[in-house]
């Protein structure tokens, strides 16, 4: 149990949300009578002062872009600023009736499914064996999770260097096996590359919160179940996975999230600045057209609508998966 | 102990109080590594020979990040003086009327007399308007040139070719010989924008854009451009080509390393290559089309000017353009020239390069200006064409298609026109 007290103190500031109690039954316990006192100010206004600081960062960090991006998604302007037309919708739909686009958005989407689906279960089956590990099992698990350490974009020249045309040790490797590894070139082989990359960075992110969601389990109902049923893979999907959800469903949100906007560094790295025939994401697409392009208009349409699919999966978080997970 | 910093800050104060009697101008680019330090040492130069005015450059990132930046920049009232603006952006910059000073204005403004006649006619017209005023400040300046494996020729018993017919005719022969006998390295800029200019074919409309951005159209689906994509696919395919995507550097490496007969850099490449190249090169003109009529026309300029923003006082205005006035002398030319590798813009330059003996000791370096000096033709001028780095971004994809069999080369041109075609139609509506 000593363990776990690290996990769940760790959780919450990792990820600044609010944790499901009672995953660590003996600690929480005590914390839940702590919180339950209400704290009282002496002034109304207090609060709001202590809370100011941080509503200002949300707000000229997030609000204010955000409605900066609403606003000029309704414009078609000239860079510079000299000129502006209202189109109305106009941008929204040259983007849709794009195929361009709507091919990109297929590739998102079968990208942030295939990472998600890899990175978790190989992040699961990776804790659940570090978990059964005794000795040793400190050196494992740092091995596992040094990798989060590196910047995405190291991550991506990493993974470039290995899946490099003319050097790299993975496309020998597969020419061994008869299969021409073309990064760059061939638009599968490049997609490959790119979600072989991604997963492996996420990887020990998953690990980290998969093992200390185990460890949350109580040795109790692990021997109770251990007497119960001697298959320990029946054990798993009866008794261990259930226990996992809340850890599993918080990681499917934070992992779609990653493959959706965090792996931009990665895909940066692997198309060298050219994306030319390659695969890229929806967030790679709103940067080459703002940024490279320079279509303020077009671009901020681009990601007004990410916005919403962003918003569409918070609502899909608290609404549905929150309310259905056991939470013990 | 209070004392001591006291001191320094009033020292601090005074140091600061006697360059503050100079004008400071600022200068964002685009580059890094060598090409920056060559920027900060021309930079340090312009300090030292007089001293009315300091110039500080400031390094953005890349070509795109330097032009998004001055661009943010500007929209908030904090320009710098003097903004690098690459090849495909000019349309950006120059289209918003009242953004940049043309550099000419400037220029006479200040009291100097500018003579467009000096400079070397490939670069004179790419960064100016329809009526040959200078906008913009060629700067850094690079043509596509062929470079040539030297052992891979005499192995193969070859001469360097002139013209893609004599190309084909021994490409046989190179490639018995154990070589590439073709790489590339940038299809946009190489095979098509230069291909309509060493080609003197028409690019797209409005006199390739430059009379007026409204109703300009492309012509990427001209039958002659086809048939240089058919023949570059028909060339892979008989491995005679070979291609390694759209980085730059992925296709330069089998050069590099000896395995390619020819390979289509920039003249700006060869200080690079003579590191990294493991066997002995020269380089020769970008190769054209004999059965095109009118081919063998000059290539126009590659890489980057700069551009003075509006909305500065006077006094700094004047310092951009003795700034101007000093970087355009023919020994800074020179050494900018030298230092890297891009062409000397002014033919008094040219000049002082070839009495100090430069080209005899390296040839390579007088290739790219060679191809620009050769006669112009009608369309050999370049283009002015609105969001064109996302009209590249069309062409790179479809050329990648083209090769990994995903499209054919008619569909793909089709593709470009056709997506072009509304961006463009885009542009105009914003600056309009």
């Amino acid at each position: 149990m000593s363990q776990s007290s690290d996990g769940t103190t760790l959780l919450p500031a990792l990820t600044g949300r609010r944790w499901p109690a009672g995953r660590v039954t003996g600690a929480s316990g005590q914390h839940g009578q702590t919180a339950a006192k209400r704290v009282q100010f002496t002034s109304r206004l207090l609060p709001y002062l202590f809370l100011a600081p941080q509503l200002a960062i949300i707000f000229t960090f997030f609000y204010w872009p955000s409605a900066q991006a609403i606003h000029s998604s309704f414009y078609l302007e000239d860079p510079f600023g000299f000129g502006s037309t209202f189109v109305g919708l106009g941008n929204y739909t040259d983007v849709l009736k794009s195929g361009e686009y709507l091919g990109i958005a297929r590739f998102t989407a079968i990208f942030t499914a295939l990472v998600t689906f890899f990175a978790l279960s190989i992040g699961l089956l990776l804790a659940v064996k570090a978990d059964g590990v005794i000795r040793g099992n400190a050196a494992y698990k740092t091995l596992l999770i040094w990798v989060y350490a590196i910047a995405p974009p190291v991550a991506g020249l990493i993974g470039m260097m290995f899946f490099d045309q003319h050097i790299g040790p993975i496309v020998e490797l597969a020419r061994w096996f008869g299969w021409e590894i073309k990064v760059g070139l061939n638009y599968g082989d490049t997609a490959f590359a790119m979600i072989v990359v991604s997963v492996w960075k996420q990887i020990p992110y998953n690990f980290i919160f998969f093992l200390s969601g185990l460890q949350g389990i109580p040795v109790s109902v692990r021997e109770a179940a251990a007497i119960d049923c001697r298959s320990e893979l029946r054990r798993f999907w009866t008794v261990i996975l259930p226990l996992l959800a809340p850890t599993a469903f918080f990681l499917l949100i934070i992992n779609i999230t990653y493959s959706l906007f965090d792996t931009f560094g990665v895909i940066d790295v692997m198309v060298k600045d050219k994306a030319a025939n390659n695969p890229i994401t929806l967030v790679y697409k709103v940067y080459m057209d703002g940024f490279r392009g320079n279509d303020l208009g077009g671009s901020s349409a681009q990601s007004v609508i990410l916005m919403l699919v962003v918003f569409v999966l918070t609502i899909f978080q608290f609404r549905f998966i929150e309310r259905r997970v056991h939470y013990n | 102990m209070i004392r001591k910093a006291l001191l320094a800050a009033v020292t601090f104060a005074f140091s600061a109080t006697t360059s503050l009697a100079a004008t400071n101008i600022s200068w964002w680019h685009g580059m890094a590594g060598r090409n920056g330090e060559v920027i900060n040492e021309v930079a340090q130069k312009f300090n030292a020979a007089q001293s009315a005015c300091v110039l500080t450059p400031v390094s953005k990132g890349t070509y795109e990040e330097a032009l998004a930046s001055g661009i943010a920049a500007f929209r908030s009232g904090e320009q710098p003086n003097i903004l690098q603006v690459f090849d495909a952006g000019a349309a950006t910059i120059i289209n918003a009327k009242g953004a940049v000073i043309p550099a000419e204005d400037l220029i006479t403004k200040a009291g100097y007399s500018f003579d467009r006649g000096a400079f070397i006619d490939g670069v004179r017209y790419f960064y100016a308007d329809s009526d040959g005023k200078f906008v913009g400040m060629p700067f850094n300046s690079s043509a596509p040139i062929m470079y040539i494996n030297d052992e891979a020729l005499k192995k193969a018993g070859a001469e360097a070719p002139k013209t893609w017919e004599e190309f084909e005719a021994i490409a046989p022969k190179l490639k018995e010989a154990g070589y590439i006998p073709l790489v590339q390295s940038q299809l946009t800029w190489q095979f098509t924008e230069n291909f309509f200019s060493r080609n003197n074919i028409q690019f797209a409309t409005n006199n390739n854009g430059y009379d007026s951005v409204v109703d300009t159209t492309l012509k990427v689906t001209d039958p002659n451009l086809q048939m240089m994509f058919e023949k570059l696919k028909a060339w892979k395919d008989e491995g005679h080509f070979a291609f390694y995507g759209a980085g730059w550097a992925d296709n330069q490496k089998v050069f590099e390393e000896g395995k390619a007969a020819f390979w289509i850099g920039s003249s700006g490449s060869f200080g690079g290559l003579q590191k990294t190249a493991t066997m002995p090169f020269s380089a020769t003109f970008l190769p054209y089309w004999e059965a095109i009529e009118g081919a063998g026309t000059n290539s126009f300029i590659g890489g980057a000017a700069l551009f003075a923003m509006s909305g500065k006082p006077d006094e700094e205005n004047k310092c951009v353009a003795d700034f101007f006035q000093f970087l355009t002398s023919p020994e800074i030319q020179y050494f900018y020239h030298k230092a890297t590798g891009y062409v000397a813009i002014t033919k008094a330059a040219y000049e002082l390069a070839e009495k100090d003996g430069y080209y005899k000791q390296t040839p390579v370096a007088e290739v790219g200006i060679k191809q620009l000096l050769l006669p112009a033709g009608e369309w050999s001028k370049g283009y002015r064409l609105g969001f064109y780095p996302q009209i590249r971004e069309i062409m790179e994809r479809e050329y990648g298609r083209i090769f990994s069999g995903e499209t054919t080369v008619k569909d793909a041109l089709e593709t470009i026109e056709r997506e072009g075609n509304e961006l463009l139609a885009r542009f105009a509506k914003t600056a309009g």
